[in-house]
């Protein structure tokens, strides 16, 4: 199932920040199901969401999935499925690391090529969006992949010295409840069987996860800095054939501040499409 | 008002205008000409609600219909003796013009700045110091040249067939372009720059392939300015003239964005330099998306559109 709603799926932190790209058009949450999602994340983009209600939301909903072919729709509850248990497996290893040995140092080495894994085989979500099994727009997912591979990749694993940093296990536990909470969602939406405390954890936990999981990839960076300065790290410095240069140094500076915009936005976003899905408020949107 | 003899009431339409989110109603027309267009009752509009002038306003038949445009006269459409109309407001607007100029002067200048090294760019041992490659003159001025030539075309060669844009899209579309003219001239202008690896040939090439793009970009700009009168809005499929330039629109719908492509093509090359080739890449997107948009509305209008021509590259796309 696409990343319909990072932010919904709040604690994605970066991830869900990054989401938004440029302003004004802000990941939608889903309502309950992905053909909501989908066509309030496509009018989103063009900012002529008229904060449709839920009911007409879910009419929607379940015509979209209905037009649904079978093999797309198998596919997506197995793929669903299979990344509610690879986030499940990830949970249950940092608790069992955590029980074992009393520190959080060494845990991130433990789990990491469980979390590369799934966290990578998620780019798969921009493809179900290429190929439109997936109602969200692919700049929309790629930008929310993207963020969270960055992290992973380019972050994490790149930067020995900060994997034992308590700030990684802030964003993993953030994000790992997340995903649990958001593939679980999608896969009981696409069984039409979506039990209450589902919705409600989707729509509630974002409100302390999605902090939480900023602040941990925040300080991540933060703690990254030194070491990205000393050893000039995927960089290129003039003089060179293709008259070109980059500081990863400063960049992860600008990426730091594009939290600052993104952030507040998504956040504020998701507490009014949580209201509206929680508590049937209808939410006239301003025109943008 | 006698007629034929026969007492006519005073025939007027009345048009009643509805806020198209809210249905509130902002304004009530009495006797409004049935001749009357959009364009004059916009007009009206404006004089009760002074904040909404025509330029910012939609009217529509429906709250989620398409808009109306200037030209429709009201009595041809479907409405009763009473229209309803629907408004939005589209947020402040400006002018095309306004933003094309502010666009393009804006990197001719940024340019400069960098060619001649203005302080605080590069080190202080290099302020307003020149380059010693040929190449780099040559880019100065080739890249100058480009954006004379648009400013020019903007002052008269175009017509818009839309007078405004809404305003935020000046931020975004100086921010595009003066964003990648001072990140392109950084590097051109560098102290540190190093010329093509093919040398003089590498460059002569290149000039080539850019001067023939300019070239042929005007012609196909000039082919379009003549193929609609001054001051009309009129829509006609763009043929070739006798300028071999114009051959182009055999194989594509927007040869000007074609030449263009090439243009940057041809300076990426010239310059050897990696941010010049991802602009190109990025305004090849952007002008292939409008091309596709351009392409599939000849299609809609015209029946007998040419059915070999593509959007922008021959046979391809």
């Amino acid at each position: 199932m696409g990343r319909l709603t990072e932010a919904a799926a709040a604690g994605g932190g970066a991830s869900a920040a990054r989401s938004a790209g440029p302003p004004p058009a802000p990941l939608p949450l889903s309502s309950t199901s992905p053909g909501c999602a989908a066509a309030m994340a496509s009018s989103e983009e063009d900012g002529t969401n008229g904060g449709a209600s839920e009911a007409s939301e879910e009419r929607e909903a379940v015509g979209k999935r209905r037009r649904l072919g079978l093999l797309a729709t198998i596919w997506l509850t197995f793929y669903n499925i299979a990344m509610t248990a690879g986030w499940l497996v990830l949970a249950i290893a940092m608790v069992r690391f955590y029980m074992e040995k009393g520190t959080h140092k060494g845990l991130y080495k433990s789990i990491q090529k469980t979390l590369k894994f799934f966290q990578t085989f998620a780019l798969l979500e921009i493809v179900h969006c290429l190929i439109g099994i997936v109602p969200t727009s692919v700049l929309v997912a790629g930008v929310q992949v993207s963020s969270r591979i960055f992290m992973v990749w380019l972050v994490t694993h790149s930067i020995k010295p900060i994997q034992n940093e308590e700030s990684v296990v802030l964003f993993l536990v953030a994000w790992t409840v997340t995903e649990i909470t958001r593939y679980s969602f999608y896969t009981f939406s696409l069984l039409d069987h979506l039990p209450y405390f589902i919705k409600w954890a989707r729509y509630n936990f974002f409100i302390i996860l999605y902090p939480v999981g900023v602040a941990g990839e925040l300080l991540t960076i933060y703690a990254a800095l030194p070491y990205v300065k000393k050893t000039g790290m995927f960089s290129i410095r003039l003089p060179n054939k293709y008259n070109v240069s980059f500081d990863y140094y400063y960049f992860l500076l600008i990426t730091m501040a594009s939290y600052i915009p993104l952030f507040p936005q998504l956040y504020f976003h998701m507490l009014r499409q949580r209201r509206k899905v929680l508590h049937g408020e209808v939410i006239v949107e301003k025109d943008d | 008002r006698l007629r034929g003899g026969v007492w006519n009431q005073e025939k007027g339409d009345k048009v009643e205008i509805l806020d198209a989110k809210t249905r509130e109603k902002l304004c009530f027309l009495d006797k409004v000409e049935p001749q009357a267009t959009i364009a004059e009752i916009k007009n009206l509009f404006t004089k009760t609600h002074p904040q909404w002038y025509p330029a910012r306003q939609s009217l529509r038949l429906d709250p989620k219909g398409k808009s109306l445009k200037d030209e429709d006269v009201l009595q041809k459409l479907p409405v009763g003796t009473t229209a309803t109309l629907y408004f939005r407001d589209l947020g402040a607007q400006i002018s095309w013009v306004t933003v094309f100029l502010t666009e393009y002067a804006g990197p001719l200048f940024i340019y400069l700045l960098f060619y001649f090294r203005v302080p605080f760019i590069y080190g202080h041992k290099y302020d307003f110091t020149s380059s010693r490659h040929t190449v780099v003159h040559l880019a100065c001025i080739c890249h100058s040249f480009h954006y004379i030539k648009r400013l020019l075309e903007t002052l008269f060669v175009h017509r818009f067939s839309h007078g405004t844009m809404p305003l935020r899209n000046i931020f975004k579309n100086c921010t595009y372009y003066w964003g990648f003219a001072a990140w392109m001239a950084y590097y051109i202008n560098h102290p540190l720059y190093t010329p093509p690896t093919y040398g003089a040939q590498q460059v002569k090439l290149a000039l080539a392939i850019f001067v023939i793009c300019q070239l042929g970009n005007f012609s196909i700009h000039m082919a379009l300015r003549d193929l609609r009168p001054a001051g009309s809005k009129t829509r006609k499929i763009p043929y070739p003239t006798k300028n071999p330039f114009t051959w182009l629109f055999l194989l594509v719908s927007c040869p000007n964005y074609t030449y263009e492509v090439g243009s940057w093509i041809g300076f990426a090359i010239m310059t050897q330099c990696l941010p010049v080739a991802l602009f190109s890449l990025v305004g090849f997107t952007q002008m292939t998306i409008w091309a596709k948009g351009k392409h599939r509305s000849y299609l809609k209008e015209f029946r007998d559109y040419p059915p070999l021509r593509m959007p922008i590259i021959p046979f391809l796309l």
